[in-house]
């Protein structure tokens, strides 16, 4: 059978090339070409192979920071999936409440990251702040400008704050989904309230609760303007998270191959970590 | 094991209902002996699935109470009043094995395991589960997920009624025949009370031996499958038992005798009729009681449909369609014809209700 061949078909692909090429392909390859160049000023190159790479992945700026950027995913993931979907649990699922609940739910998730930052910045400031001054007030030594504790304390309270809704509400749209029929099942095989979660509202729930997993470790790995406008990412090096640190490397010292090759593990990291997640809980999901 | 009754039971899914359409289910009153194999047969949104939330306890009744031998069960939870449902769509707890599943209701009244594991194993074999005990339940099609319903109900001793809720639904065509004949079966051996919802005639027919049939909230007809066919109380039992349904012709009654466009029709209960009876008359009569025959009702005939045992002969009489079945195709008239009505199954309907039914 012979194909007929519109040449011109290419044409109607072009844009969507040129698009990908400028959002995607080139920023990347440049990123690449940086990383393995060393640069002096005048657009002078010399070629650098791995050594960034080496340099980056032996540094132990580089382990803190990532150590870090570790804990901070830990710990927030470990904070906002089970209070997520505790919340999602005690909301109602009928009547004039769910949307009152609903839009509660949603307004921290419409805020401008900056903004969240600034606005916690204010909010915990030792000597003006409402939960500052309040702390102080009551008897807690509480400064998160100068005291490591206190701004890992404000950072993570402040991301649960913003980020712990949209666990909610997809945990929420999950919950609404089970169809009745599983309930009054349940109801008339005498289960109780812990089973009933244990064996349907759980196992029904693990498609969005791996999405929203996903999404949050995500977001989190990658976070960079809260903490950014909350500490900058002190006191000290206390809070820089990868992404902060990068920043510094890449903007304030100005040093593009070291940055270039930290972006390039960085992205690799996060990647891998989320291939690592997907497939494991896909894995159990084909298990059944 | 129990018998059921129903006194005055009414529902309605609005806080302050007044107007008759408000009430999901009108008055009802029904006993029903223990053991038996009942149906509930009704079109969509009559009223059935509300009747049988209501004895399993899902749903509060409005008015009436509901007793289970002579214990008034209506204000006790689900789990308290010992039944098993089945439901539309199969229900199973997709992380536990088909043993797992099928020991859940009695691990969760506190059964010893020794106890669970012969009652499951049990009626695993009961339902032909046996082979896949240590699968997991979500892996099963949907006959066997509907298997696994059915025998979380079984497993518990204590069980007063088993009730479906239109359970083959998703399940294919095939297998719906041979789940039909092992429900059946079951009942046979077991002896439990048994409701079984459908809007299914055939399902409804061939499970039970007393169909109740059911129409915009109220029942129309507790009876056998032959007692529907032969004996319709109601103009929408004819309508819808039977295929094709009831011819519904409109009449008069004078001297006791029915007549439709001054021709009088010998029926079965006419003469229960008073002449001065107000409101619409009606006389019904299956299409296999409708035969061709020298004199009688004229009509033309319209079309012939072979359903292959026999043929459906369409016929017109002024205004209104007759249907008649006929064995041998040669006897059928090219075209002018009369129709003679078999009097012992041609009955005379006021408003609906077949007249002398004790409705009228």
């Amino acid at each position: 059978m012979r194909k007929t061949r519109y040449e011109r078909a290419w044409l109607f692909v072009i844009p969507v090339v040129a698009l990908v090429a400028f959002n995607a392909v080139i920023p990347l390859m440049t990123v690449v070409n940086y990383s393995v160049q060393e640069t002096f000023g005048d657009n002078v190159f010399l070629w650098a192979g791995v050594r960034w790479f080496q340099e980056v992945l032996l540094s132990e700026r580089f382990h803190a920071a990532l150590g870090r950027q570790i804990l901070f995913t830990g710990t927030i993931l470990l904070i906002e999936v089970p209070l997520g979907l505790a919340i999602a649990l005690a909301m109602p699922r009928k009547g004039p409440w769910v949307s009152v609940c609903l839009v509660l739910m949603a307004l921290p998730l419409l805020i401008p990251w900056n903004v969240v930052g600034a606005m916690w910045n204010i909010f915990a400031l030792p000597d003006i702040g409402l939960l500052g001054r309040t702390l102080n007030e009551i008897g807690f030594d509480f400064n998160f400008t100068q005291q490591p504790g206190d701004a890992w304390f404000t950072l993570i309270v402040m991301d649960v704050w913003h980020w712990t809704s949209l666990v909610v509400l997809l945990s929420y749209a999950g919950l609404v989904s089970i169809p009745d029929a599983y309930y009054q099942a349940a109801k008339i095989d005498g289960a109780k309230p812990l089973a009933i979660f244990r064996h349907i509202q759980l196992p029904k729930l693990k498609r969005v609760l791996t999405i929203a997993i996903l999404l949050r470790f995500m977001d989190s790995f990658m976070i960079y303007t809260e903490p950014s406008v909350l500490t900058g990412g002190g006191p000290g090096n206390a809070t820089t998270l990868l992404s902060i640190d990068l920043v510094k490397v890449a903007l304030g010292q100005f040093d593009l191959g070291p940055a270039a090759a930290m972006s390039l593990i960085y992205f690799l990291i996060v990647l891998l970590l989320s291939w690592v997640f997907y497939t494991l809980m896909m894995r159990n999901e084909a298990q059944q | 094991m129990a018998k059921i009754t129903l006194q005055s039971l009414r529902h309605s899914y609005l806080p302050a209902p007044s107007a008759p359409a408000d009430w999901a289910l009108k008055q009802l009153d029904v006993e029903w002996r223990d053991g038996g194999a009942y149906a509930l047969l009704g079109p969509s949104g009559c009223g059935k699935t509300t009747l049988l939330n209501l004895i399993s306890g899902l749903l509060q009744p409005t008015e009436g109470r509901i007793l289970f031998d002579d214990q008034d069960v209506t204000d006790l939870p689900p789990d308290k009043r010992h039944i098993a449902q089945v439901f539309q769509f199969p229900v199973v707890y997709d992380t536990m094995t088909v043993y797992d599943n099928l020991a859940f209701p009695l691990r969760n009244r506190g059964v010893e395991a020794g106890e669970v594991d012969r009652r499951v194993r049990d009626i695993a074999e009961m339902i032909d589960l046996t082979p896949t005990l240590q699968r997991r339940a979500a892996g099963l099609t949907a006959d066997g997920k509907q298997k696994i319903s059915l025998g979380r109900g079984l497993v518990r001793s204590d069980v007063n009624v088993i009730m479906f809720d239109e359970p083959l639904t998703v399940i294919d065509p095939h297998l719906k025949w041979l789940l039909r004949s092992k429900l059946k079966e079951l009942h046979q051996r077991i002896e439990t009370t048994m409701i079984y919802v459908t809007h299914d005639q055939t399902e409804a027919l061939t499970f039970a031996e007393t169909v109740v049939v059911m129409n915009e909230g109220q029942v129309v007809q507790v009876g056998t499958p032959v007692e529907l066919f032969e004996r319709p109380q109601h103009t929408f039992v004819g309508h819808f038992i039977g295929s094709p349904g009831m011819n519904v012709l409109p009449c008069r009654v004078e001297n006791r005798t029915a007549m439709v466009d001054g021709v009088s029709i010998e029926t079965a209960n006419a003469a229960d009729c008073r002449d001065d009876q107000s409101g619409r008359l009606e006389i019904g009569v299956r299409p296999e009681f409708v035969s061709f025959a020298d004199e009688g009702l004229p009509v033309r005939v319209e079309k012939v449909s072979d359903a292959g045992r026999f043929q459906i002969v369409d016929t017109r009489h002024e205004g209104h369609k007759i249907k008649l079945l006929v064995t041998d195709a040669d006897s059928i008239p090219s075209d002018g014809a009369f129709l003679r009505f078999d009097p012992r199954f041609t009955q005379v309907y006021h408003e609906g209700w077949v007249i002398g039914g004790g409705h009228a």
